[in-house]
């Protein structure tokens, strides 16, 4: 499918109110219709779509745990889990009991803030990170329990974002220290090493990377800064999966000119747009040229730039996992989420 | 927190006379010349915000000690866009980030939600000049900072007007 050829449009399909304060982070259930946000107002929000009125609408408000901030959120692989991460510097873990959602564990270790929080492929690990330079694992055991299995340091700033590969249990971080982090066990012992960092002399970012996201297969990955700019990265993954050691990623383009604030955030749909939101208020869409260069490498062209489409600064995009449809649901600083539906227009 | 003030001896200037802003929103001459006032008007507007912020260490506003004068604003109201530039008294002034976040906070209290805001110390005044740039303009750390309660009151303290 060749989107170029087509006049395509972000279509807004429902504004979800009810944040109190900014809306940092928005993420799918994995298997159902559900929506939760997160937000400064020190809580998070559950949305569920009707299947009747096919519209969304608050289904339930996790709140009184969290005391501050809750910077971002994530679904277990299995939908049943969600883990929320704070500036309070606990991640509280809650499962989903059909009518309510209760707090089952809390993560606490990080000296600070906590900004992000990630579930591996089989969901038996999660990583989260902090202001307090490092990145932990906690491992997931029986019983609601969870322990830290590895203290991870090397960044030299507040890290960002951390994110497990999608197929293998590769560990991914971002920094204010303008690097990207790869984090791996080489024997599979969960003793974790910094085994790359993708920085200024890599064709790295020169400021704040504040997101990654790769794409289906796991063999790409785009990456997002305060530098104005995203950057393609890819790995022969097929090297790794087949035991021959660690694969390293290597720049491909960078996307510049699009945006002219810091761009909070950027996520691969499953087939291949590239979603990106920014301080501009703007959120753009990405695709990947037909015209293989094989000189320079593959391109990606601006599918759509949607101005306006919040009021203040859109702090995440993530593209829903449903493959009936191509929606996006977006989070702001002016305290809306807002969803969106990629449509052609005819 | 050192117990010495990190500037003892402070400069402090003579401040201009204040422009009387109600007498250019009356002006209703040709299209030009009001363009051009509302853009002074909302330089002075946002001048007069942020210019009575008193420093953290002395009695006087930062006018006052020329860490912040009417040059230092740029505003593109177009573009919902304003930057700051201010000048710490010192070179090693630990005191610029709290100086960055008051302006910052001022400035978010008092503009319209659609309005970017940008704070920098003067090119070449501060010793980390890129570092502190680099905070004052990271929206998480400067939100993370807000929900401390001794930065709050700290900087609700430099907001607060000051009777003579």
């Amino acid at each position: 499918m060749d989107l170029m050829e087509k006049n395509m449009e972000l279509i807004e399909v429902q504004k979800l109110e009810g944040h109190t304060d900014r809306v940092w982070n928005a993420a799918w259930n994995p298997v159902s219709p559900i929506l939760a946000s997160c937000s400064g107002d020190n809580t998070v929000r559950i949305w569920e779509q009707s299947s009747l009125s096919r519209s969304w609408s608050c289904k339930t408000v996790l709140e009184e745990t969290h005391t501050r901030t809750v910077r971002s959120c994530s679904w277990s692989p299995s939908g049943k889990l969600l883990a929320t991460a704070s500036f309070d510097g606990t991640t509280a873990i809650w499962e989903d009991l059909g009518d309510e959602f209760e707090c089952i564990s809390t993560l606490e270790g990080h000296e600070n803030e906590v900004k992000s929080v990630s579930w591996n492929a089989s969901g038996s690990y999660l990583a989260t990170c902090s202001r307090d330079k490092s990145v932990w694992i906690w491992e997931v055991l029986g019983g609601n329990e969870y322990d830290c299995a590895s203290v991870l340091n090397g960044h030299t700033q507040d890290v960002k974002m951390v994110l497990w590969h999608p197929t293998m249990d590769v560990l991914f971080s971002c920094s204010y220290d303008n690097t990207i982090k790869v984090w791996w066990s080489e024997d599979d012992d969960g003793d974790y090493q910094c085994v790359q960092t993708l920085d200024e002399s890599t064709n790295g970012h020169s400021s704040t990377v504040w997101a990654i996201s790769f794409n289906a297969a796991g063999d790409k990955m785009v990456t997002c800064s305060d530098d104005l700019t995203l950057k393609i990265w890819r790995a022969d993954i097929s090297m790794m999966h087949s035991g021959e050691g660690y694969a390293p990623w290597t720049h491909v383009c960078t996307l510049s000119g699009y945006h002219d604030r810091t761009i909070f955030s950027t996520h691969w749909s499953s087939d291949d747009i590239i979603a990106s939101g920014a301080g501009d208020d703007a959120i753009g869409l990405f695709v990947e040229s037909k015209q293989h260069d094989s000189v320079n490498g593959p391109s990606f062209n601006l599918l759509l730039k949607k101005e306006k489409a919040h009021e203040m600064d859109i702090n995440s995009v993530q593209w829903s996992p449903s493959k009936e449809n191509m929606l996006l649901a977006s989070a702001s600083d002016d305290g809306m989420v807002k969803i969106w539906q990629l449509e052609t227009i005819p | 927190m050192v117990s010495g003030l990190i500037n003892e001896n402070p400069i402090v200037y003579e401040i201009k006379e204040r422009r009387d802003v109600r007498a250019y929103s009356s002006n209703t001459d040709e299209l030009s010349v009001d363009a051009i006032d509302q853009l002074e008007v909302f330089d002075i507007l946002i001048a007069h915000h942020i210019r009575d912020i008193k420093d953290p260490e002395h009695p006087y506003s930062l006018e006052q000690l020329k860490v912040l004068t009417e040059d230092s604003v740029e505003v593109d109201d177009t573009k919902s866009h304003v930057r700051v530039t201010f000048t710490p008294t010192v070179e090693h002034c630990s005191m610029a980030t709290i100086i960055g976040l008051c302006v910052r906070v001022k400035l978010m209290r008092s503009l319209p939600p659609r309005y970017k805001i940008d704070i920098r110390v003067a090119p070449g005044t501060h010793a980390t000049e890129a570092a502190v740039n680099k905070q004052l303009n990271d929206k998480e750390r400067v939100a993370a900072a807000l929900e401390n309660p001794n930065l709050v009151e700290m900087v609700d303290e430099c907001l607060s007007p000051s009777f003579e």
